[in-house]
């Protein structure tokens, strides 16, 4: 559906390339503060080019607001932008290279498809005969060959989304900016739009920025994600790191689900912390983030429903005790929660924990009832633990 | 009586008073002006269905540069309404915010609230030759002796763009406020600079306002009588003016009525032009705004 | 063009200085015409003489005030009364035009709402002839053929309550219609439901909602009627309202005491339209309007 990028034609921008050839986008220690409200406090981060970078964050964490500082629409109160190496700072958001897709998409209703895809073309002055093959061009990449014609309206809510990437892809920016754009599509369309989108970032290897508070979309698309909270990035890595290797309290919590206690370290030794947690059991897990775990410190405790094994007791085979360096616990289903590949079961466990276990793919627990009693398990490296947070 | 019945005794019961009302105050009415201007008095009440009255109307040329003349300064008037309004009603939709945007959009509603009589009176109080801006030149030392303002077209127009302010600014930032500013960021994200969004986003989008507001306005200094005759003075012809005259002065209520229809022609004629030049339609202008 | 795009200072401060500008036009005729009512002098015009409030309220000529010329205070009358019966005739044939309008579809309603809105777009000066032409066929017509004179059918009060009431139950049908159809119509359905006849329903459900609309609507109606010059001077008869009297008066040239009458239209409307604002005020939707 898509090509390779075509230096040649690019439409001269003026730009120099200087330092740091590597990074399209890089920011230094940017600070945004509305009244006394620090909405961004000292991101740093750079982007390589042609990667796929999304900001994950809940609503509110600032996230819009760095982008809108990225696109120029606000500017930072300290700090620097560097695209492509030189500082975007002075460069008004009309001259900058870089085009944002935005949340509602935006596309100007006064116009139709074509004229909303050459619009930033006519802006640059090109000719009329470039304008015209360029924009038959991206309509037929992006599989629409014929709607360049139709009004907006008549387009369905993923040939928006497409015509709103193709508006910004003419212009080869160097960096795309796409601000939430899948949440005003239903499920089934935006399962479809982050795979489409991955290809076309692939196809086109331009860098995409992308911001979204679900955790998913991040998770399938990015190269990379950062995870933001309170203005401050937490975590910047692969989704893999996020997912099993999170840095702090708040990603764990944030990026996959998990069963939480709070509690506090009894003994720690090379390898492995001994917890206790509010509810009085203890459990034997490893220190999540950087932070160093000393005794009596209080922690917040995480572990991945998915990572804990379960089994059914029969009246056969006594309840088996694993050995001393597994965590376990013996519960009661409560519900079965099915849903396909995500199912859950939802058990309370002997000293009344309310905990959610993934149930294995095999079908081997399809008959699980309620009241059923069952052990679980996990390993240590799969309970995780991190300084508590305040919240 | 039954769920329809009582449906259509309900129907009749709201079609009456509307039917009464346009019928015997609007439409009959002048139905009845057109059937009398067609009336030619050939000697004291004897008459003859004929165009004379309109014929002997476009054969007076002060006539007909009257009712040329109130058409250009209509437009004119509409023309610089428009673009005195704009940029105010703009920056009222999406320049100021809470408080000020409100108390911005109360103050342009002022006027209104205040008698058309009282307007120009203030105006006259202004611009007369022992007016304030008068008084006020010379004491700056601008000018040696007093200037009349009052009694030419500019007067004139002064005062029909302040008193038709209002139906302009209304549609104007109501259309505007509706322009989602992430269509404005858009437009410069993409390279525009602010002549280009200007052209190619706000004012498409504002364009029912624009339309709306301009009808308005065209309408009312047309059929304005007050501000061209104390403004303007005895030497301004308007062509409402002829229509008072030959009503209650001469009495001559056949080509009076001939005058009139001349008018609401021209003035039909102009406002169904500009809907038919920008594509919008009475109901979707006028109702809305 | 918004508060998130860069602009140079030089821009910006521009701009603000243009809308700052605008609205010194805007205040400055009404400001003019309302201070000179306290000026100690024969003409409503400069040099100041010092304050005075005798043209409110002193009882002897020359210096006449507002509340002793008796002129003055039978023209408010007047002009209050024929405001009362315009303002219940269009409220009446506005609602139920508003419900015929948003609630029925019937043949030929297209045509319905574009002669409604007809009265908007016909000049003041046109519906008062073509009124009063009408009046006259009919008043003739009558005398002709039974030989008795309908006196309400001569230009007088009845004439410009009907001229009124033909323009401004437009203004009514528009305002109620607006607010009539954000009625969400399942409260009805609910009222019904629970046992409520379908004049309870009007009565308890519809009725109340549209009551912000009802009041903006009468006031405003209220307002126009007040201040209406164009319609009224081709209908009036031998008693004055006070917009013609006032006009005779600023005519000849008149004592600041048009002043002090301009600054009491003014501190009424003020206040009308501070209830009106009240009124308006969706207690349920803050951030409407």
């Amino acid at each position: 559906m898509l090509m390779v990028r075509q230096p040649s034609r690019r439409l001269s921008k003026g730009w120099e390339y200087t330092t740091r050839m590597d990074y399209d986008l890089e920011c230094q220690s940017i600070v945004k503060t509305f009244g006394v409200f620090r909405a961004v406090d000292q991101v740093s981060f750079q982007i390589e080019r042609g990667s796929f970078f999304s900001i994950l964050g809940p609503s509110g964490c600032g996230k819009t607001t760095l982008m809108r500082m990225i696109a120029g629409f606000y500017e930072p109160d300290s700090g620097d932008i560097h695209i492509k190496g030189r500082s975007v700072l002075s460069t008004p958001p009309n001259r900058r290279p870089v085009n944002m897709v935005f949340q509602h998409l935006a596309l100007f209703p006064m116009m139709t498809v074509a004229e909303n895809i050459a619009y930033g073309l006519r802006r640059r002055r090109a000719s009329r005969s470039e304008i015209e093959t360029r924009v038959a061009d991206a309509l037929h990449r992006i599989g629409l060959p014929d709607s360049g014609e139709k009004r907006i309206d008549q387009l369905s809510g993923g040939q928006k989304q497409r015509i709103a990437i193709a508006r910004c892809m003419v212009l080869d920016p160097d960096v795309l900016l796409l601000d939430e754009p899948l949440g005003a599509l239903d499920l089934k369309l935006r399962e479809h739009m982050k795979v489409e989108l991955k290809q076309l970032q692939h196809q086109l290897g331009t860098t995409f920025v992308y911001i979204t508070h679900d955790q998913s979309e991040a998770l399938v698309m990015s190269d990379r994600v950062a995870v933001m909270n309170d203005g401050k990035f937490e975590q910047v890595g692969t989704p893999q790191d996020l997912y099993f290797q999170p840095d702090t309290a708040f990603v764990a919590g944030f990026v996959g689900d998990s069963n939480k206690w709070r509690g506090r370290v009894l003994n720690r030794d090379a390898t492995s912390l001994k917890l206790e947690a509010d509810s009085g059991e203890t459990l034997v897990g490893v220190p999540g983030g950087s932070a160093a775990a000393d005794r009596g410190m209080a922690v917040d405790i995480f572990v991945r429903p998915e990572s804990i094994s379960l089994r059914r007791v029969t009246s056969s085979e006594p309840t088996s005790t694993p050995g001393d360096t597994v965590n376990h616990r013996a519960a009661v289903v409560e519900s079965v929660l099915f849903n396909g590949a995500q199912s859950r079961a939802l058990v309370k466990t002997r000293q009344g924990e309310d905990m959610a276990v993934a149930l294995p793919q095999t079908g081997e627990y399809a008959d699980l009832r309620e009241g059923e009693e069952v052990t679980l398990a996990w390993s240590i490296e799969h309970c995780r633990c991190y300084p508590a947070s305040s919240g | 009586m039954s769920q329809k019945d009582a449906r259509r005794l309900t129907f009749l019961l709201l079609l009456s008073p509307f039917l009464l009302w346009i019928l015997l105050l609007v439409v009959i009415p002048h139905i009845d002006m057109f059937m009398l201007s067609v009336r030619e008095k050939i000697e004291p009440r004897v008459y003859e269905t004929g165009l004379g009255n309109y014929i002997e109307v476009f054969s007076e040329p002060v006539y007909v540069h009257t009712l040329f003349r109130t058409a250009v300064m209509s437009v004119a008037a509409t023309a610089l309404t428009l673009l005195l309004a704009f940029p105010v009603s703009y920056y009222i939709a999406k320049l100021a915010r809470g408080r000020l945007k409100s108390a911005l959009f109360l103050m342009c509603l002022l006027p209104f609230w205040v008698s058309e009589l009282v307007r120009v009176f203030g105006w006259m109080i202004l611009l007369r030759e022992t007016g304030v801006i008068s008084s006020f030149l010379q004491w700056a030392g601008l000018v040696s002796g007093p200037v009349e303002f009052l009694y030419n077209d500019a007067a004139v127009m002064v005062g029909l763009v302040y008193t038709s302010m209002l139906f302009m600014v209304v549609p104007l930032v109501s259309t505007l406020d509706s322009l989602d500013e992430s269509l404005v960021e858009a437009g410069y994200d993409l390279g525009g600079g602010g002549f280009a969004v200007l052209r190619e986003i706000v004012i498409p989008h504002a364009m029912p306002g624009i339309v709306a507001g301009c009808i308005i306005v065209f309408m009312l200094s047309l059929g304005n009588y007050l501000t061209p005759i104390l403004l303007g003075g005895k030497s301004s012809l308007w062509f409402t003016g002829h229509i008072y005259s030959q009503f209650i002065t001469r009495f001559n209520w056949e080509f009076g009525a001939a005058f009139g229809f001349i008018l609401l022609a021209t003035s039909s004629l102009l406002v169904w032009l500009a809907l038919r030049l920008s594509g919008q339609t009475l109901a979707s202008t006028i109702a809305k705004s | 063009m918004l508060p998130t795009i860069p602009q140079s200072a030089l821009v910006r401060l521009t701009y603000r200085g243009y809308v700052a500008l605008f609205f010194i036009y805007l205040i400055a005729p009404l400001l003019v015409a309302a201070t000179f009512a306290f000026n100690d002098s024969l003409f409503p015009s400069l040099p100041w003489n010092g304050l005075t409030f005798d043209w409110f309220f002193n009882s002897t000529q020359p210096k006449l005030g507002l509340f002793h010329d008796p002129n003055i205070m039978r023209g408010i009358r007047t002009s209050f009364v024929v405001a009362v019966f315009t303002t219940t005739l269009s409220l009446l044939v506005g609602t139920t035009n508003a419900f015929l309008f948003e609630r029925y579809q019937f043949p030929l309603k297209e045509l319905c709402y574009v002669l409604m809105l007809m009265p908007l777009v016909i000049p003041g000066v046109i519906l008062g002839i073509s009124m009063l032409v009408f009046s006259s066929t009919i008043a003739n017509g009558l005398e002709d053929s039974f030989g008795f004179e309908i006196e309400a059918l001569r230009p007088g009060l009845f004439l410009v309550v009907l001229g009124q009431f033909s323009f401004i139950a437009t203004i009514a049908t528009l305002v109620i219609s607006a607010r009539l159809r954000k009625f969400d119509r399942t409260l009805e359905e609910a009222a019904y439901n629970l046992g409520g006849s379908r004049f309870d329903v009007l009565r308890t459900i519809t009725l109340p909602y549209l009551k912000p609309a009802l009041i903006g609507s009468g006031l405003i109606a209220f307002l126009i009627s007040f201040e209406n010059f164009n319609t009224t001077l081709m209908l009036v008869g031998s008693d004055s309202p006070l917009t013609i009297t006032m006009y005779d008066r600023m005519k000849e040239g008149s004592t600041p005491v048009l002043n002090a009458t301009s600054l009491f239209l003014m501190i009424g409307s003020g206040i009308l339209a501070f209830i009106a604002v009240l009124a308006q005020r969706d207690k349920s939707k803050p951030a409407e309007d």
